[in-house]
């Protein structure tokens, strides 16, 4: 098979996943059949379920023959991440305006009988939505089409992308029917317990090994700076995920375990994990997205090549070092808090490197704020990762933090880089993507784009004001004393004074999510080819072509 | 230049080398010295596994997800020590697999909540928060009263702490599921052997239902023990092998 020729019928691609779906249907229909954990059979009959959809959809190709030409780039993997995307994207933003809503209107969002409805189920639904399931389709989606056009070459390993798209769906579904149902090991962001998480390191493994495959075939000789950030998110957040799950099951047909850690080093391990869920998988995967789009949508180059070297190892290198900042004047020894501390202020200058170099691109072209909505999308999400970054630093101040832990103000930070800077960017590739995959000239609709970003972005200025005030104003409240030397309020007085920035935040969140019902209806517009009448949207994009360049 | 970029944009072999690389220094030096440096845990009086009761009960704490409301870490400020007690130390959660220290106060610290309310102030507060405390704004646990506990795997829980460090002996393993009933009822045949496995253990009917042993009975037993094992009479925060 030549790197440039067809491929017709069954190749080993076809044949080794074919031999890991049929082989985990029959581990999964055993578990089913001998587990007496009722939560495990739940689990196991959903893998059951969907191994055997995933055999029969198997056969349904090879019945209607396969067809692999590699001349022309996967794309359809790529619209099905499209989909998942914008489809993740609202139900996670729909779940986080339900528990923001439970915390401004308990009386009224909170029921006897439906447990699995309160608010500790919830969040981590939430969470994983937002990070994994939008975000992650996000960086799935955008890495195979990065990596096809800037190696000019199909995506490696035939139908193992589909295995992986398929597979993280599932990894998603697994998730959150566990949290609903209480199986969780209670670490942040990383919640599933150990079946699921030896399932998503399986489909991590196989989406490394199609990212790898691909830059093998590429007939450029440089890879393109994209790739390295992408590489990175991908290899850091397989050691992350590995060693931050280690643990015991109570046994091997039970969906409870225990983690190998205790104590000091289990939170010094999950917080090394947490904090570099967002430097590698909510950073470093999203600059790479920002590295390809800003740069295509521009229509000018990278700003700097030398800046993109040094930022891109120096992020890296810091991020690691950054997560004790979230255990300052707990147990864990004072040489590594200060260790924290320190690597977390000078990761501000990589993180601005960054900054600059996706806003300095723009040099040249800065008319298109004004005339490209999606432009200003992602100018402003990269103005978000300027802010975020910022703030971070700040936060990570001992004296700062003894203010601003366990207070909403990290819950607003979380939310400027979550809303501002990655949903944001992800919006601006999908903005992209829809057009050039579909084959549409244009947007349906430009005026759509300005209503969703201006409505978001008011969004966006209403959560995290809100949150600002209610976190330094609880931190102040908790450490008030009264003229006679005691404490000035109690806890509950400083819960109740939060309700108007609970409720505040929750309209934030709420014009959040109807922006994101604008562009969900928008980009289902484009694709069916549809042109809204009376607008006159420049192509504002070339037709990006199908076909790999041979070189 | 001798060095040139060039490398790792040419290899992708190369390149994930030198990511690894560079990706695991930070956690090799933050990590890795947690493990054998003497002076990471203090040296206290009174640390003990959980009971077969209390480790139910700190289950169902994990799943209902608490831990993102309230954190079991208390902080050597001077408004902390005065609203929730001694700060935490790195000693009291020795055994706890996974930690629960948390990351926000949407409701208050609980490292010393262990006697501070009665049992029915919990039971009550757990069935409806609202009305104990007006203002707040946690969910409603009713539905822990029904859920009756049959000790199916506590047996093997104990045996995976074991597995992951924590010290259970023999003899608590295979007592663990009498232990369970044991701990609701002072007038057990198994009372004096089960308070030798868990000296200062609590035993009585927690959730106000001698009837039934409930989740509500683990839950509350687990609340009323929370950061009341080491004995701060002994515990000299400034010697030199506690200097951290």
């Amino acid at each position: 098979m030549s790197a440039t020729g067809s491929r017709n019928g069954i190749g080993l691609d076809v044949l080794t996943v074919g031999v890991v779906l049929i082989g985990l249907a029959l581990v999964s229909l055993f578990l089913s059949a001998n587990t007496h954990d009722p939560l495990m059979k739940v689990h196991a009959v959903i893998f059951l379920g969907a191994f055997t959809l995933g055999i029969a959809a198997l056969a349904m190709r090879i019945a209607g023959g396969l067809h692999f030409d590699q001349s022309r780039y996967e794309e359809g993997v790529i619209k099905a991440g499209v989909i998942a995307t914008v489809f993740w994207g609202i139900v996670g933003f729909l779940v986080g305006l339900v528990i923001a809503s439970q915390l401004a209107f308990p009386n009224l969002l909170y029921f006897d009988e439906i447990g699995w409805l309160n608010f500790g189920r919830l969040r981590p639904v939430h969470t994983s939505a937002v990070i994994f399931a939008f975000g992650g389709n996000a960086l799935m989606a955008t890495s195979f089409y990065v990596v096809q056009r800037t190696c000019h070459a199909r995506l490696a390993g035939g139908i193992w992308p589909w295995f992986v798209f398929w597979g993280y769906q599932l990894f998603i579904v697994l998730a959150a029917t566990g949290y609903v149902s209480g199986i969780t090991q209670s670490k942040e962001y990383a919640e599933p317990e150990w079946h699921v998480d030896i399932w998503l390191t399986i489909v991590w493994v196989a989406y490394l090994l199609v990212f790898l495959g691909t830059l093998w075939k590429r007939k450029v000789k440089h890879i393109y700076v994209a790739n390295w950030f992408y590489l990175s998110f991908i290899v850091t957040v397989a050691m992350l995920h590995i060693i931050n799950n280690l643990s015991i099951p109570v046994g091997l047909t039970e969906s409870k375990s225990y983690s190998l850690f205790a104590g000091v080093q289990d939170a010094m391990t999950q917080w090394w994990y947490g904090h570099n869920a967002v430097g590698f998988f909510l950073t470093s995967g999203f600059l790479g997205m920002m590295y390809y789009f800003i740069p295509k949508r521009a229509e000018r180059p990278v700003y700097s090549y030398r800046l993109s070297i040094v930022h891109f190892w120096s992020l890296i290198f810091i991020y690691i070092w950054a997560g004790p900042h979230h255990l300052h004047y707990t147990a864990l020894p004072m040489w590594a808090q200060t260790l924290g501390m320190t690597f977390s202020i000078i990761l501000w200058m990589p993180s601005w490197g960054g900054m600059i170099n996706g806003l300095m691109t723009l040099s040249g072209a800065w008319d298109k704020l004004r005339t490209d909505p999606v432009m200003r999308m992602l100018v402003v999400s990269v103005a978000f990762y300027g802010m975020s970054t910022f703030e971070g630093p700040v936060m990570s101040i001992r004296a700062v933090n003894s203010l601003s832990h366990y207070t909403d103000w990290t819950i607003g930070h979380v939310h400027s880089g979550a809303l501002g800077w990655v949903a944001y960017v992800s919006f601006g590739a999908m903005y992209c993507l829809v057009p050039w995959l579909w084959k549409r000239k244009r947007l349906y609709s430009n005026a759509l784009v300005e209503w969703h970003f201006w409505i978001s972005t008011v969004g966006i200025v209403f959560y995290i004001t809100s949150m600002w005030v209610s976190g330094i104003m609880q931190g102040l409240m908790w450490r008030a004393y009264n003229s006679f030397g005691f404490l000035e309020y109690s806890f509950v007085e400083t819960v109740e004074a939060m309700h108007p920035y609970y409720v505040i935040r929750a309209a934030g969140g709420g014009l959040f999510l109807i922006g994101a019902f604008i562009m969900a209806y928008n980009l289902w517009r484009t694709a069916r080819g549809d042109q809204r009448a009376g607008e006159n949207v420049p192509d504002a994009m070339p037709l990006a072509s199908a076909i790999a360049p041979a070189r | 230049m001798a060095f040139k970029h060039e490398i790792f944009e040419k290899n992708s072999i190369l390149l994930t080398i030198g990511i690894l690389v560079v990706v695991s220094i930070g956690g090799l030096v933050e990590i890795a010295p947690l493990f054998y440096l003497s002076n990471t845990i203090e040296k206290v009086d009174g640390m003990r596994p959980y009971t077969p009761l209390e480790l139910t009960g700190r289950d169902i704490y994990v799943r209902e997800g608490c831990y993102l409301c309230h954190s079991q870490m208390i902080r050597p400020l001077r408004d902390e020590a005065e609203r929730y007690g001694h700060y935490s130390l790195a000693a009291e959660s020795m055994y706890d697999h996974p930690f629960q220290w948390g990351s926000k106060r949407t409701g208050p610290d609980l490292a010393r909540v262990g006697g501070k309310y009665s049992d029915a102030w919990h039971v009550s507060h757990l069935n409806h928060p609202q009305s104990a405390v007006p203002e707040s704004v946690m969910p409603p646990y009713r539905f822990l009263n029904d859920n009756i506990l049959d000790g199916r795997t506590i047996e093997a829980s104990l045996k995976a702490n074991k597995t992951v460090g924590v010290p259970y002996t023999e003899a608590q393993i295979s007592a663990a599921k009498a232990d369970l009933a044991t701990q609701v009822d002072e007038f057990a045949d198994g009372y004096d052997d089960f308070m030798a496995r868990y000296p200062g253990a609590i035993v009585r009917d927690f959730d106000g239902d001698p009837a039934h042993l409930t989740e509500m009975d683990a839950l509350v037993a687990y609340l009323q023990m929370l950061g009341t094992l080491v004995d701060f009479s002994t515990y000299e925060a400034d010697a030199i092998e506690n200097q951290r």
